[in-house]
C-alpha cells in the first residue's frame, strides 16, 4: 500500500518538475496552477503521508478544484471540528458531497421536472426546474461573489468567524440574490448533504473510519439488537458498516 | 400497437397488500388470476445491503420514482396546485409488496364507533355536532360485520398484540404475544399509568416469537434492527405481501404476476369493465387485457386517477357537492406532540417499525365530546423506532441549526431524546379532495392527480386538546426539558408525516354518497371492485393497513360470489 501511495507523490513531483513550474510564492495559472498551492507538501508532510493508506475513492467526479476548497471550507463550518472529533473535513464529506452531485441525485433523476414552473407557496415545495449540481455551481459562485463584495476575498480564505457571517446571510436569504435560486434553497441542501455525508455509511465517500457514527454512539449496520434493547444502561457498541457485510 | 392478450377471469392492478390478498383469496378458491405491477418484483435476498439509512430511507430506493408520475398539491381552491416534485409528506409503494414491504407494521382495527361514526354523532351529541361542511358518511358496514376479517388478516400476518378494554370486541386473541417492552416503552407505561390511563403495546406485523400461519406460511422474530421503516426486512420477520399472501397465490399455479405493467386506463361499455390498457414502462410496448372481472389495489391515489381518467364513475364536485369519485379524502392529524430531552441515555438506536405503546382514552368516542369543538380523537403513543442518524439530529428549541453548537447538541442528544406523539384522525371535508390536474401530466401524458387538502379548524381544535395531554406525560417520565407542539400550521408537502392517505373512491350503503358498497364494488360498474383505503370514508386515528386487508378479504368473498351469481352483491 505505501508503496503506491509513494508513487502517486512521486509521479506528481516529476510531473511539476517535468512541467517547469516554480512551486512557491510564483503565481501560476492553468489547472494545475491552481492544484499547486492546495497539494503543495513539504518533504516532511510527504514522508508521513505515505504511510497512509490511499483512498483512491478521494478524487473529484464533479467539482473543480476551486468549487471543492470552497465546499470544504463551508461544510466545516456547518459540523466544525472539535472536542468531540472530526469535523466535515477530516469526515470526507467533501468527496461525499462530490460524488453524490456526480450521480442521478445530482441530477434529481428521480424528481419530477416538467414544467412549467411557478412560484409556489410555502406548503407547495421546492418548484425549481434547476437541478441540483446548477444549485450548488450557483451557491458555490455566490458564496465567493458575496465573500469578496465583503471582505474582497473568496470564502475559503476568510477567517472562520467571517465565514460563519457569510453562511448566516445566505441562510437567512436576504441581503444577497442568487439568479434563479435563492441562497436558502443552495444553504438548505449544502446543510442536509453535510449531515448525509458525516452519517451515511462509510461507502459514500463520508463518516471516514465510521468517526461520525462513533461520536455519536450509532453502531452502524448490525444484524440486531435482541439483547442490548433490553438493557437499562447504555451500550456501547462498535459500529459496523456496509463493507463489513461483504466479508475479506 | 396494442398488444391484445387473450382474456382472463380476473386482473387485479397492484401487487400490494390488498392486491396481494386478494390475489391469494381469488387462486385459493381455483380462480384464475392475472396481477399487473407496474413495479419490479422483490424477495427478501434483494436486502443483503438494506441497512443503508441513505440508499433506502434517504433517496427512497423502495418507492415510485416521481419522475414518472406524482400528484400536484394545493391547501385549497384559491391556490394553483403544483407539483411534489420531490418526496416529502408521504411515500408511494411501487414493486411486488408494494408499499406492505416497507411499512413499519403498525396494525390497528378501527373502533367500532368509526363504521357508524354519523348515526353514533348524531345520537348522541345531536345533528348539530356535524358542522356544515363535513361531509360524515356511516360505511354501509360495521364492526361486528368485519370482525372475522380481522381476525383472518391479523392471522395471516401474524399480529403481535394484545387485548385493549376499550376497543372493539375480538373473537380471538392476537395470534403473537406483544413485542418486547423496553426500558423506554417501560417509562412511558409507568407515567401513563400514573396518570390514570391504560397503556398497551401497539400490535404489531414485526413478529414478536417465530410463528406460522394458517397458510402453512413461516417465518421468524424480529430482530429490532432498527432499519425498517422505508426499509424491507431481510428476515421476513416483518408482515411483506412478498413473504405472505403473493408465496401462497403463486403456490396454487393460478396467479400470474406481470411486474413492469403500469395500467393506464380501464376499459369499459359504461355499465361494466371489459379489460385494461397497460404499458410496459421498460420496452414501452402495450396492451390490453380483457377479463371478466376487473380489480384495482393500485393505492388511494391510482384508484382514484384510474377511474377520473377512465371516465368510470361520477366524478366528485366540490361546488355542488355531487359525485363520488376524489370525494372524502382524509389525511391524518399528528400534531399536538411533545418531546423530550433526558439526561440518560437510552439504547434508542435499536428498535422496531411497530414497537410501541399507546393510550386509548383519547381514541374515538371513549371521551366526552359534548363541550369541545371536534368529534374523535387520537392516539397518544410512543414509538422506539432506531433513531438513525442522518434523519435524527433533534435538538432543544433556540439550538442553532448549523455548526458547532449543532454539532455538539445533537451529539449531546442523539440517544436521549423521546417522543410522545399524536396520531389524530382525519375527519370529511368538502372542499378536501382529489380530481385531475388541467395543467400537469405523467410520462404517458395522463393528467395527474391533484389533490386539494387542508387541515381544518375541527383539526387544530384536535391538537390543542392532545396537546395539554402529551405534556404532562413526558414530565411525568422525567424530560429535562419538555416541549409541546400546539398548533397545527397549514399542511406542507414537504416534511414527510406519515403516508396515511384515504378516501377518495369510498364505501356506504347509498350509491348518491359513495362509489363503492361494502364488497368495494362499483355501483356504476357491477364488475369493478376498488380496494385499498380509498374505501375508507373518513380516517380514524389509526393506521390504515389492518382495515384496509380486513376489508380486503371481505372483497375477496364478494368477487367470489360475484363471479358465481353476477349482477350487484348488495
Ligand atoms: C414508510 C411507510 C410506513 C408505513 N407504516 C405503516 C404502518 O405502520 N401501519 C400501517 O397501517 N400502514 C403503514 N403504512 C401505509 C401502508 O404501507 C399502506 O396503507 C399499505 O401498504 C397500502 O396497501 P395497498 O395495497 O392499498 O397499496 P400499495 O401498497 O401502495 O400497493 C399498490 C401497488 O399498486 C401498484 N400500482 C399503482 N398504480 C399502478 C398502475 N397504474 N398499474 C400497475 N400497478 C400499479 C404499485 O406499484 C403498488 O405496488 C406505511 C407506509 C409507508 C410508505
Ligand atoms: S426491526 Fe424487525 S421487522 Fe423490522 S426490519 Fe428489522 S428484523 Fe425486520
Amino acid at each position: 500500500m505505501s508503496d503506491k501511495n509513494e508513487s502517486v507523490d512521486h509521479s506528481r513531483r516529476k510531473f511539476i518538475k517535468n512541467s517547469g513550474i516554480a512551486v512557491g510564492g510564483v503565481v501560476v495559472g492553468g489547472a494545475l496552477g491552481s492544484l499547486i498551492p492546495h497539494k503543495q507538501k513539504t518533504e516532511q508532510q510527504q514522508a508521513s503521508t505515505a504511510k497512509k493508506q490511499v483512498n483512491y475513492n478521494d478524487a473529484l467526479m464533479f467539482f473543480t478544484l476551486d468549487q471543492f476548497k470552497t465546499t470544504e471550507a463551508a461544510t466545516e463550518r456547518i459540523f466544525p471540528k472539535d472536542e468531540l472529533g472530526p469535523g466535515a473535513k477530516e469526515l470526507g464529506v467533501p468527496y461525499y458531497i462530490d460524488h453524490q452531485l456526480a450521480g442521478p441525485w445530482g441530477l434529481n433523476a428521480k424528481d419530477y421536472m416538467r414544467g412549467p414552473a411557478y412560484t409556489a407557496e410555502a406548503t407547495q415545495g421546492n418548484q425549481l426546474l434547476m437541478d441540483r449540481r446548477e444549485i450548488f455551481t450557483l451557491g458555490l459562485k455566490g458564496l465567493d461573489d458575496y465573500s469578496n463584495k465583503k471582505y474582497d476575498k473568496n470564502f475559503a480564505q476568510l477567517s472562520d468567524d467571517q465565514q460563519d457571517d457569510v453562511l448566516e446571510v445566505f441562510d437567512a436569504a436576504k441581503e444577497f440574490k442568487l439568479t434563479g435560486a435563492t441562497t436558502k434553497q443552495f444553504f438548505q441542501l449544502l446543510r442536509s448533504m453535510t449531515i448525509e455525508g458525516a452519517y451515511a455509511d462509510p461507502l459514500y465517500g463520508g463518516n471516514k473510519n465510521k468517526a461520525g457514527w462513533k461520536m455519536r454512539d450509532f453502531p452502524g449496520s448490525q444484524t440486531g439488537y435482541t439483547e442490548t434493547i433490553m438493557k437499562k444502561e447504555f451500550v456501547k457498541i462498535e459500529p459496523k458498516s456496509l463493507r463489513e457485510h461483504m466479508g475479506g | 400497437m396494442t398488444k391484445k392478450l387473450p382474456k382472463v377471469p380476473v386482473v387485479i392492478v397492484g401487487m400490494g397488500w390488498a392486491g396481494g390478498i386478494i390475489a391469494s383469496e381469488l387462486t385459493k378458491a381455483g380462480i384464475k388470476v392475472v396481477g399487473l405491477e407496474r413495479g419490479k418484483a422483490r424477495k427478501t435476498s434483494d436486502y443483503y445491503m438494506v441497512h443503508d439509512e441513505l440508499r433506502y430511507a434517504q433517496r427512497y430506493e423502495m418507492m415510485k420514482d416521481l419522475s414518472k408520475e406524482t400528484l400536484t398539491f394545493r391547501n385549497t381552491e384559491n391556490m394553483r396546485a403544483l407539483p411534489m416534485r420531490t418526496y416529502g409528506t408521504f411515500l408511494d409503494g411501487i414493486g411486488t409488496g408494494g408499499a406492505g414491504s416497507h411499512w413499519n407494521g403498525q396494525t390497528y382495527r378501527f373502533l367500532p364507533y368509526d363504521f357508524e361514526i354519523a348515526t353514533k354523532t348524531k345520537e348522541k351529541y345531536g345533528k348539530n355536532k356535524i358542522p356544515d361542511g363535513m361531509d360524515l358518511q356511516d360505511w354501509g358496514i360495521t364492526y361486528d360485520d368485519l370482525e372475522p376479517y380481522y381476525d383472518t388478516f391479523e392471522k395471516m400476518a401474524g399480529i403481535s398484540g394484545e387485548e385493549v378494554s376499550l376497543y372493539g370486541k375480538r373473537s380471538n386473541p392476537y395470534p403473537t404475544k406483544p413485542m418486547l417492552k423496553t426500558p423506554v416503552l417501560e417509562m412511558f407505561e409507568k407515567a401513563t399509568k400514573k396518570l390514570g390511563y391504560s397503556p398497551y403495546m401497539t400490535p404489531s406485523a414485526n413478529l414478536s416469537e417465530n410463528y406460522t400461519n394458517p397458510d402453512g406460511i413461516a417465518r421468524g422474530a424480529c430482530q429490532y434492527c432498527a432499519f425498517c421503516e422505508r426499509f424491507g426486512c431481510e428476515y421476513g420477520a416483518k408482515a411483506d405481501p412478498v413473504v405472505t399472501v403473493l408465496p401462497v397465490a403463486e403456490k396454487t399455479g393460478k396467479l400470474e404476476v406481470r411486474t413492469y405493467s403500469n395500467v393506464t386506463k380501464i376499459l369499459h361499455d359504461g355499465n361494466k369493465a371489459t379489460g385494461v390498457h397497460y404499458v410496459n414502462p421498460v420496452t414501452r410496448e402495450e396492451f390490453e387485457q380483457p377479463a371478466d372481472v376487473v380489480v384495482l389495489s393500485s393505492y388511494v391515489f391510482n384508484n382514484t386517477k384510474l377511474l377520473l381518467v377512465s371516465n368510470l364513475g361520477k366524478p366528485y364536485d366540490s361546488k355542488t357537492g355531487q359525485g363520488v369519485i376524489g370525494k372524502n379524502y382524509c389525511y391524518q392529524i399528528t400534531g399536538g406532540s411533545t418531546l423530550g430531552f433526558f439526561k440518560d441515555k437510552f439504547n434508542i438506536y435499536a428498535g422496531a417499525g411497530a414497537l410501541g405503546m399507546e393510550i386509548p382514552e383519547f381514541t374515538g368516542d371513549n371521551f366526552d365530546h359534548s363541550d369541545l369543538d371536534f368529534i374523535h380523537g387520537a392516539g397518544i403513543r410512543m414509538f422506539q423506532y432506531g433513531n438513525r442518524p442522518i434523519a435524527n439530529n433533534v435538538v432543544p428549541e433556540g439550538t442553532k441549526a448549523w455548526g458547532k453548537e449543532f454539532k455538539q447538541t445533537s451529539i449531546k442528544y442523539a440517544n436521549s431524546w423521546l417522543k410522545v406523539a399524536v396520531q389524530g384522525a382525519s375527519m370529511p371535508w368538502r372542499t378536501n379532495y382529489l380530481d385531475l390536474d388541467p395543467n400537469y401530466t405523467d410520462e404517458y401524458g395522463v393528467p395527474l392527480l391533484r389533490m386539494t387538502y387542508d387541515y381544518t379548524n375541527q383539526d387544530r381544535k384536535l391538537t390543542e386538546f392532545m396537546a395539554k395531554k402529551t405534556g404532562p406525560i413526558m414530565k411525568e417520565m422525567g424530560a429535562e426539558i419538555t416541549e409541546t407542539q400546539n398548533n397545527l400550521e397549514p399542511l406542507d408537502i414537504s416534511p414527510y408525516i406519515n403516508t396515511h392517505n384515504t378516501g377518495g373512491v369510498i364505501m356506504g350503503d347509498d350509491p348518491n354518497t359513495s362509489a363503492v358498497n361494502k364488497y368495494l364494488q362499483m355501483w356504476d360498474a357491477e364488475n369493478v371492485f376498488v380496494a385499498g383505503a380509498s374505501a375508507f370514508p373518513h380516517n380514524s386515528s389509526f393506521n390504515p393497513t389492518g382495515t384496509l386487508g380486513a376489508l380486503s378479504y371481505l372483497s375477496a368473498e364478494g368477487i367470489i360470489k360475484y363471479m358465481k351469481n353476477g349482477g350487484s352483491l348488495v
